[in-house]
């Protein structure tokens, strides 16, 4: 009855029940993340064939955001959008502490896809063993836990909601010690 | 080619010798050669024979590396073994632009490890796109005479690595942070200069975004006399500015921060004045920032307008400099076409960088620049419309021009008036504007544009092309009719194997070429990888594992002295 935190990516079926997004019906953006580079490319096919023929160019879509384009450095971009989401906390660049540790460090959640990402990240920014997390039990065992402050400033265990809630409700990062999660692990 | 000289014959008796007359040469050599400065000329001496050679690589003091990939540390240390000044880049441009997944490389420490024990003396350092750890800079900051230290687009650091450099390099005169991602390690880093006078002569930090603590900012500024160049990030209210500027009226460069206040200001309180500040401030060439502009506060920079040469701007702030002309938005830009007669460099960012959005600017803007600042020389501009028209105009009012970069935020956008595409215009900057080395295209473009930048661009080293052209024969073009091109880099463009194959005698003179979300296949970046052995070739893919077409996600290759690197990370594989 354990389920590892992988499950959030395989286990599919039980959380997109469950999970609360803001999308139209029907969309899925894990699919639409995946063809941004190669729709630009088929774009370009179905508007040579067009161009011999019309006049007026079929535009390209709106909301096709392609990555990377227009050709602005993310720094540039962010500084408003940045300056936003700090005001509202909706999570997207958040600041990441560890127990004993004497220097902060700061993360995009958006960089990432998943839990395993995300601890992965951190691990290798912190050097530390994370753990395998698990419903019932938390990290316990793991000598450090990732714990983060929600919107409502709860502290809950990381791995314990869904990740796009996660993203848009995370704060701000702990790390702590193993022992002092353990107080969280229970829900 | 000479041999190396033969050793000089032995003295008698304790009498003076002199120096045998291959000798005299080269000791005069070596003092000729150091006048020699541009890096052409100095690799151009290098290969006229091996005394040469020699000589020119101890009297070389500037060591510039073009892509760090391209030489081992070792190598070019050990053969310029008294350079003072390094300059190496490296990951390539579009990895700025999320092109490229993060930890492909361009680590510093191989670097600094070698500089530790070949290059000791070390002075200056400059380095692009590379990742740099805080113990990187620990390390650089032990270095007894390093004294200039500029970051360009690097990440990897954060506050305290700064705060490392501010107190352990005593002979700091510059300290350049240019678009660079600094974490946030809630250090007080500008606190860490040691007290007393500085040297300091450079401070720009306008990408880090941390707080400042601004009495210790203002302090420093107060005791270094020498502060040519400064620029704030936006955690510096336009009440703060106010305050370094009344102390540091020598300025030449200013970064203005915010330029808004951090409070609201009440109606009738009384406020410093913004315009006399500016105005004291009379060897001011050079103004960027405006981060968070509130419109009331510009017209304070209306008295250096006319002493600009560079100047960099938010689109929204354009339309603001010039509150008489109320609307239109290209307006900014005709104030600045009608003041800053001198203008050398302008760069108009999108406040909204979307491809959707408004932009307040357009061709209006551009054809008004092109009036009235005749020596431009250098432009980046950003727009959602655009003629050909204004662009050819520009092609003939500003023959001056090296760089021309044009950003038609809309992909495939034509000419929004005739509907055709954008080929004339760019057509006429190639050939109108002789002196051009670097372009950058957008808009609707057939393969005609790019046989006009193969028949008249014939200075062009840099060339960035997006969404562009209709088939193998626009590359073509460019790498058969471009001699000096060195660095191409292209995405999302309908090039092929066939015209990858076109290229293949140009490829070792040139720095890189890069092709993402193009027509390549693997088999065809095989064949040159298999003919090219000192190319490095990199298929290096996005987010997916496998490979769902047969076509390369992206291709980014290389010449390299020392073969493939061993830092490789997974997604990268090498041909």
């Amino acid at each position: 009855m354990e389920t590892q935190i992988m499950s959030c990516e395989s286990d599919d079926l039980n959380l997109k029940a469950t999970e609360l997004r803001l999308g139209l019906p029907g969309t899925d953006p894990a699919l639409e993340k995946q063809s941004s580079n190669k729709r630009a490319l088929s774009e370009i096919d179905s508007c040579s064939d067009a161009k011999n023929g019309e006049q007026d160019r079929r535009a390209p879509p709106a909301k096709g955001q392609v990555v990377g384009w227009p050709p602005v450095r993310s720094y540039r971009k962010n500084c408003l959008q940045q300056k936003k989401s700090e005001a509202d906390g909706s999570g997207m660049y958040v600041k990441v502490s560890m127990d004993g540790a004497p220097y902060l460090r700061k993360i995009d959640l958006k960089v990432y896809q998943s839990y395993l990402d995300l601890l992965k990240a951190l691990q290798n920014m912190f050097k530390c063993t994370i753990g395998v997390y698990t419903e019932r039990e938390g990290y316990n065992g793991s000598d450090y836990a990732p714990t983060y402050e929600d919107k409502e400033g709860d502290w809950m265990l990381v791995g314990d909601v869904p990740w796009e809630m996660f993203v848009t409700s995370c704060k701000r990062l702990r790390i702590m010690k193993g022992s002092e999660a353990k107080g969280l692990g229970c829900l | 080619m000479r041999e190396d000289r033969p050793p000089p014959p032995p003295s008698r008796g304790g009498a003076y010798s002199p120096p045998p007359p291959d000798q005299v040469l080269e000791n005069v050599l070596e003092h000729v050669l150091q006048f020699l400065t541009f890096r052409r000329d100095r690799n151009a001496a290098a290969l006229v024979c091996r005394s040469w050679h020699r000589a020119e690589a101890l009297t070389r003091s500037e060591l510039f590396i073009g892509n760090c990939y391209a030489v081992a540390p070792r190598r070019a240390m050990e053969r310029f073994r008294r350079a003072t000044a390094v300059t190496i880049k490296g990951k390539p441009r579009f990895a700025d632009f999320n092109l490229m997944p993060p930890d492909w490389g361009a680590n510093f420490t191989p670097w600094v490890t070698s500089m530790a024990q070949c290059y000791r003396a070390l002075e200056k350092l400059c380095l692009k796109r590379m990742f740099v750890t805080d113990e990187d800079l620990e390390l650089l900051a032990s270095f007894p005479s390093f004294r200039e230290l500029v970051l360009i687009c690097c990440d990897g650091f954060g506050t305290s690595g700064l705060a490392v450099v501010a107190s352990k390099c005593r002979k700091l005169r510059v300290l350049d942070l240019i678009e660079d991602e600094v974490t946030d390690d809630e250090i007080d880093w500008i606190s860490c200069f040691p007290e007393g006078e500085t040297c300091l002569e450079s401070l720009i930090f306008d990408c880090v975004e941390c707080p400042i603590y601004f009495e210790a900012l203002e302090r420093l500024v107060a005791r270094s006399p020498s502060l040519k160049k400064l620029k704030l990030n936006r955690y510096v209210s336009i009440v703060q500015l106010y305050r370094l500027m009344i102390r540091a009226p020598q300025l030449t460069h200013l970064g203005t921060g915010s330029f808004s206040p951090s409070e609201i200001v009440a109606q009738g309180d009384q406020e410093p004045d913004y315009s006399s500040a500016f105005d004291a401030c009379r060897s001011l060439v050079c103004l960027s920032g405006f981060r968070e502009i509130v419109p009331d506060y510009l017209p304070a920079i209306y008295p250096v307008c006319a002493n600009l040469t560079s100047l960099n701007f938010y689109g929204e702030a354009c339309f603001l400099c010039l509150q008489v002309l109320d609307t239109v938005r290209d307006a900014g830009l005709q104030a600045v076409g009608a003041t800053c007669k001198d203008l050398r460099e302008l760069r108009v960012f999108p406040i909204d960088a979307r491809e959707d959005s408004e932009a307040p600017v357009s061709d209006v803007g551009l054809l008004a620049i092109s009036e009235g600042c005749r020596k431009l020389q250098s432009i980046l501009y950003f727009c959602q419309r655009m003629t050909n028209a204004a662009v050819i105009a520009m092609s003939e009012n500003c023959p001056e021009l090296v760089v021309f970069r044009l950003c038609i935020m809309g992909r495939h956008l034509p000419d929004h008036v005739t509907r055709e595409p954008m080929d004339e215009g760019f057509g006429a900057i190639v050939k109108n504007c002789k002196k051009l080395t670097r372009l950058a295209t957008s808009g609707l473009l057939t393969d005609r544009a790019f046989s006009y930048i193969g028949q008249y661009g014939k200075l062009v080293r840099t060339l960035s092309v997006a969404f562009a052209g209709d088939s193998d024969t626009g590359l073509k073009y460019v790498l058969e009719g471009c001699p000096r091109l060195q660095k191409l880099e292209i995405r999302d463009s309908p090039f092929g194997d066939s015209a990858l194959r076109s290229g293949l005698y140009r490829y070792y003179n040139m720095r890189f070429l890069w092709m993402s979300s193009c027509r390549l296949t693997r088999r065809g970046c095989k064949e040159i990888a298999q003919q090219m052995p000192h190319l490095v070739v990199e298929m290096i893919n996005g987010e997916e594992e496998e490979v769902k077409e047969d076509y390369v996600d992206t291709l980014y290759m290389y010449r390299s002295l020392d073969g493939p690197r061993a830092d490789a990370p997974s997604f990268v594989t090498i041909l």
